[in-house]
């Protein structure tokens, strides 16, 4: 299992893996953001959460598909499905690893961003926090989606649509941490909830997208 | 026979419209489709019959 | 006493749904057309919203059939993934499109409602939120029906993403309930005192759900025959290429 973990590390990291990207992609959303918006602080400072999170989605969402499609294509999943580890712990590898490789660099990239954005200063703690809370969810929800639509051809924008709404509660309360921070107020219960999402999704979801991928292997 | 509808007539027929014509639209489409997969699903059955 | 798995087997579901059929559509019809004139001329106007308390007979039967379509899609997917039965896969399959028009229908409805009432056609109230949740869930699950192929597949696929979808729903709806208190009001039908709808409004509001209902039944009765037909057309085909 550490085998695979560093497998698809490597994998990822390797130049056409597409590490990177999804980093790129959330760089260039917060510059855009601006420039759509007008460079008015205060404005910026009070949608600074939202965009930072929805920013962070759609970067998980991009490199979703690089999960399963390259080791279906060239057989290697049949192997893994076959192999005396058992399905689920391979997904749960898998979805470490995605957040490992997008999450987790989104995760530290983010305060950067947030100063571009005008982030009050009292958000950053949470927006770090809440991120690091909450993408882990997004790499296992992630995973069910590219489980679901891994035999498909152009199954990235049907999973696009099947994942987005699955994400609609990781994201509510994940920038409702960040505003409430931002604001001074409590956070405890977004917060909480947040935490209970990804223990959820974590602890239960990889079972679905196991018996997704057998299906879908058979 | 047309009721008063006062200052909203616009809004209630306009539900009224849209929301028949969705039902009726989609009524029409399971009607339509279910005759076309039925005869295929028939020519198909007699095709095979021929065949043995 | 027939037992309800009986009607599992394709064939007496054929032959049952085949007499059923028009009796349900009839009846559909006749319901949902008399409540929907019950309505429409013969309820006096509220003295608060005028005429536009007549878009109820429309909005609160299509919001509630959008809400028991996706539980009787949840219902059967479970059936499929346990007992295996077709009949029960392809009748959420054939249910998906009716729930999406009755979700449309409580969203459009509750636009033009919305507007001379609140003075906006769209608020993000969690009611309103979570219908448009429910509607991107219904586009998914048609989408995904659509996408593949060979029908078990499809079956078993769809059905997970009903499951996993209905979780992460109810979830979405707290979300949002957490995220924006509303204007919408309670629920029409609210046994809480002084809130109480008056008998005028409720009698042909009763005869439009149960005109809905039974127009979902009829619709869901035709697109299931039409389906178990395409899955049959299906296998022929790919019998006769096999030969």
């Amino acid at each position: 299992m550490i085998a695979l973990l560093t497998r698809d590390l490597r994998l990822a990291l390797r130049a056409g893996g597409g590490f990177g990207l999804g980093l790129a992609f959330f760089l260039i959303l917060a510059v855009l953001v601006p420039l759509g918006v007008g460079p008015e602080p205060a404005t910026l400072a009070l949608i600074a959460p939202g965009i930072l999170w929805v920013g962070a989605l759609l970067a998980c969402l991009l490199s979703l598909d690089r999960i399963f499609a390259l080791d279906f294509e060239d057989g290697s999943l049949d192997l893994l499905a076959t192999a005396p580890v058992p399905l689920e712990a391979v997904v749960t590898i898998k979805a470490l690893a995605h957040w490992l490789t997008t999450g987790l660099p989104l995760v530290l990239i983010s305060p950067v961003l947030g100063l571009l954005l005008f982030l009050p200063a009292e958000a950053y703690l949470w927006l770090i926090l809440s991120l690091l809370l909450g993408t882990p969810a997004l790499s296992v929800i992630g995973t069910f989606g590219a489980a679901l639509t891994v035999g498909l051809k152009r199954g990235g924008l049907l999973m696009s649509l099947l994942v987005l709404p699955l994400y609609i509660p990781t994201l509510v309360f994940g920038a409702e941490v960040v505003s409430r921070g931002a604001q001074g107020l409590a956070v405890n219960t977004p917060l909480a909830l947040l935490a209970g999402i990804t223990a959820g999704a974590v602890a239960l979801l990889p079972f679905a997208s196991a018996h997704v991928l057998r299906i879908n292997l058979r | 026979m047309m009721p008063d509808l006062g200052r909203y007539a616009l809004e209630v027929s306009l539900a009224y419209v849209v929301s028949l014509g969705m039902i009726g639209a989609l009524a029409l489409f399971y009607w339509v489709r279910g005759r076309a997969v039925k005869r295929q699903l028939a020519e198909i059955e007699t095709r095979r019959g021929e065949n043995g | 006493m027939a037992s309800f798995w009986e009607y599992a087997n394709p064939l007496k579901f054929m032959r049952t749904s085949d007499w059923l059929l028009p009796i349900v559509a009839v009846a559909a019809v006749v319901v949902t057309t008399t409540g929907l004139i019950w309505g429409f001329f013969f309820t006096p106007d509220d003295f608060r919203q005028g005429s536009t308390v007549k878009i109820v007979f429309l909005h609160v039967p299509a919001a509630m059939m959008a809400i028991n379509i996706w539980v009787m899609m949840l219902v059967a997917s479970l059936v499929w993934l346990i007992r295996r039965h077709h009949v029960s896969a392809l009748a959420a399959k054939a249910a998906a499109p009716i729930g999406l028009v009755m979700t449309l229908i409580g969203l459009i409805t509750g636009a033009v409602w919305g507007q001379p009432m609140w003075g906006t056609w769209w608020a993000w109230d969690p009611r309103l939120t979570s219908f448009l949740i429910l509607f991107l869930f219904y586009l998914g699950y048609i989408a995904l029906w659509a996408a593949i192929d060979d029908p078990d597949t499809g079956a078993d696929l769809t059905a997970v993403l009903c499951l996993v979808g209905s979780v992460f729903a109810v979830l979405s709806r707290y979300a949002a309930i957490f995220w924006n208190q509303g204007l919408h009001q309670g629920a029409s039908l609210s046994v809480a005192p002084g809130t109480r709808m008056d008998w005028a409004y409720k009698a042909p509001l009763y005869t439009c759900m149960v005109g809905f209902g039974l127009v979902f039944v009829a619709l869901l009765l035709a697109g299931t025959r039409t389906e178990i037909r395409a899955r049959r057309m299906k296998a022929l085909v790919a019998r006769e290429r096999m030969a």
